[in-house]
């Protein structure tokens, strides 16, 4: 990509930061660190890697993605309504009584999200039974699944990964967000999912580790995952947890929590701040 | 009348879901290592291209069911009732019931009757583990003929449903030629005025054995075969409890959470009646013949006739 395109594709990424903010502030609740960890692989996946049309958001032929780290629906939220699936004013709403947005992604409810997810495990299974639909119809699309590093703890990741090698699903793509915190502490410490490229190896991926914040090396990933023939592609995308709000990055405990007013406005002015230098620039 | 089959339900499904898929391209048959024992086999013989073997892994099989349901496909996912309804149930209430999904959960092999296995394959949870789950159809159909048309309108029917399936051999009871199923409506299969015998499943036959059996010794008893647990059919328990008053619910399950406490629950809120509960009795069930197990338990015929003299006479 060219220095403009890059810094579209930044800005964007502020803006999902600044829904992820809106949205768990005014729910007083929810999981900024891993949403804000995301916003490039989010923003990357729905402004320029998926075949998708807010307008149609059921289209049998689009490309799929499950949040499979459900929780960090705010993350999803925020480029979903950049994108055009919904109004921004939505993310206000997040986890209020009778919103919309669900604190975990529902898909009979919010238009854009493919699979409902949540418990952690699940959406990667899910997304296999996409792929493999598309294999059965013969169909071109492609479907993607994000999951936390501290996920990968599940068992289920590991029996929907032996099944995806097996079968040979080189139409699904499994990213993993390794921002190296969970919620009892470092992930190496609590659960040692390490070494998750050898795992995915071992289970028949192709994988290749990058700067999950940095968008060349997003593209450059996701260019080898699509060449990548008979065997499905893992992303290992080291990010930094509660990414460009200074209090938050690599800060375990902003996991859960939702930022008080001070802190949200402190949240506001820097995320502001990012923005108005990437549109001055 | 048709011809009494003698056959177990599993084998029933085998071929109803295979021949449903020569009408339904959107047929898949998903199982977990154990296709000859639920007799999935039956399909991935017929239509290898569409049958999915998960290997021993029943929660991603689950989840494949589920993204494949996401997809338009309707995916029957078989296991033991003890593995897909019970190792797996977290993954059907939330990657199946919570989004609504079209995917059919499988769970052969369920109660005692498995037999020499025992009680890690004794399934009697499964009906309870399932009907609490909002949304979900429970179907656990008695013989052959109800199998068949259970498959069908499973199929049919768009959204998750659970399927109960036994291992033990039962002779058919609908083989009346007018025989008609729709999902969640019983049928009676006796009439009666003394008692009712609300059954389900393998305990179908038994319960019409006992009624003929009673009718012998004078007492008029009417038999209901409630195949569809959830949603019950409120409206022919209603009757039989204002018509006979006592009822005996029979089934092969725990008698926690299932049919009797499901005809329980729902008498004591709108008429209070005597209902007493056959099933297994909280506790596990172990090796054994299947036919000595369900004596052994009183899950037969003589049991259930006993049991009514005495419920009569209290």
């Amino acid at each position: 990509m060219n220095a403009e395109e890059r810094r579209q594709l930044e800005i964007t990424a502020v803006k999902v930061r600044q829904g992820i903010i809106e949205g768990v502030f005014h729910a007083k609740s929810g999981h900024p660190g891993g949403s804000l960890s995301s916003a490039e692989l989010f923003t990357y996946l729905y402004f320029k890697e998926m075949h998708i049309d807010p307008k149609n958001p059921k289209d049998p032929d689009r490309d799929r993605f499950v949040l499979s780290k459900g929780h960090c629906a705010p993350g999803l939220y925020a480029v979903l309504a950049q994108r055009g699936y919904f109004k921004e004013e939505e993310l206000q709403k997040l986890r209020h009584i009778g919103a919309m947005l669900q604190g975990h992604p529902d898909m009979k409810g919010t238009p854009g999200v493919d699979m409902s997810s949540g418990s952690l495990g699940q959406g990667i299974s899910a997304a296999v039974g996409m792929a493999m639909a598309g294999k059965l119809d013969g169909k071109d699309y492609r479907v993607y699944a994000l999951l936390g590093d501290g996920e990968s703890e599940e068992g289920q990741v590991w029996e929907a990964s032996m099944f995806a090698g097996h079968k040979k699903l080189d139409n699904l793509c499994v990213i993993v967000d390794f921002n190296g915190l969970q919620i009892d502490g470092p992930v190496s410490q609590v659960g040692g999912p390490e070494p998750l490229d050898k795992k995915f190896e071992a289970f028949g991926f192709e994988v290749t580790t990058i700067d999950g914040n940095d968008f060349d090396e997003i593209e450059a990933a996701f260019q080898k995952a699509r060449a990548c023939k008979g065997k499905p592609f893992a992303i290992i995308a080291k990010t930094v947890k509660g990414k460009d709000v200074s209090f938050m990055e690599n800060q375990v405990g902003w996991h859960g929590k939702a930022p008080n007013a001070e802190e949200y406005e402190i949240a506001k002015k820097e995320l502001k701040a990012k923005l108005e230098v990437l549109e001055h620039a | 009348m048709r011809e009494i089959v003698k056959k177990a339900t599993r084998e029933s499904f085998g071929e109803a879901v295979t021949a449903l898929a020569a009408e339904n391209p959107n047929v898949i048959v998903l199982d977990a290592d154990l296709a000859e024992a639920t007799k999935t086999g039956i399909f991935k013989k017929a239509y290898p291209d569409r049958f999915i073997d998960c290997g021993i892994a029943e929660s991603n099989m689950i989840g494949i069911a589920a993204g494949l349901a996401t997809c338009g496909k309707i995916p029957f996912a078989a296991s033991f009732a003890m593995f897909s309804a019970g190792r797996a149930f977290e993954q059907v209430r939330n990657s199946v019931g919570y989004p609504h999904l079209n995917v059919k959960v499988v769970g052969s092999h369920a109660g005692i009757s498995v037999g020499e296995d025992g009680a890690t394959h004794q399934c009697c949870e499964d009906i309870a583990l399932m009907r609490s789950i909002p949304g979900m159809v429970v179907l656990n159909p008695a013989d052959h003929y109800e199998m068949q048309a259970a498959v069908k309108a499973a199929a049919e029917y768009v959204g998750p449903v659970y399927i109960r399936l036994g291992r033990l051999a039962v002779e058919s009871v609908h083989n009346n030629e007018d025989y008609h199923f729709e999902l969640g409506k019983g049928i009676t299969l006796r009439d009666g005025k003394d008692v009712t015998l609300v059954a389900t499943g393998l305990m179908v036959g038994e319960a019409v054995k006992a009624a003929d059996s009673l009718k012998q010794a004078g007492i008029s008893a009417r038999v209901l075969d409630i195949h569809t647990i959830k949603p019950l059919d409120t409206q022919l328990i209603l009757k039989a409890a204002e018509e006979t008053g006592l009822l005996i619910t029979v089934e092969e399950h725990s008698v926690i959470g299932g049919l009797g406490e499901a005809v329980s629950s729902y008498l004591s809120e709108v008429r209070p009646t005597k209902v007493v509960k056959m099933g297994v009795n909280d506790v596990f069930g172990h090796s054994g013949p299947a036919v000595d197990l369900l004596k052994e338990f009183g899950l037969c015929a003589e049991a259930i006739e006993e049991k009514v003299k005495k419920a009569l006479k209290a």
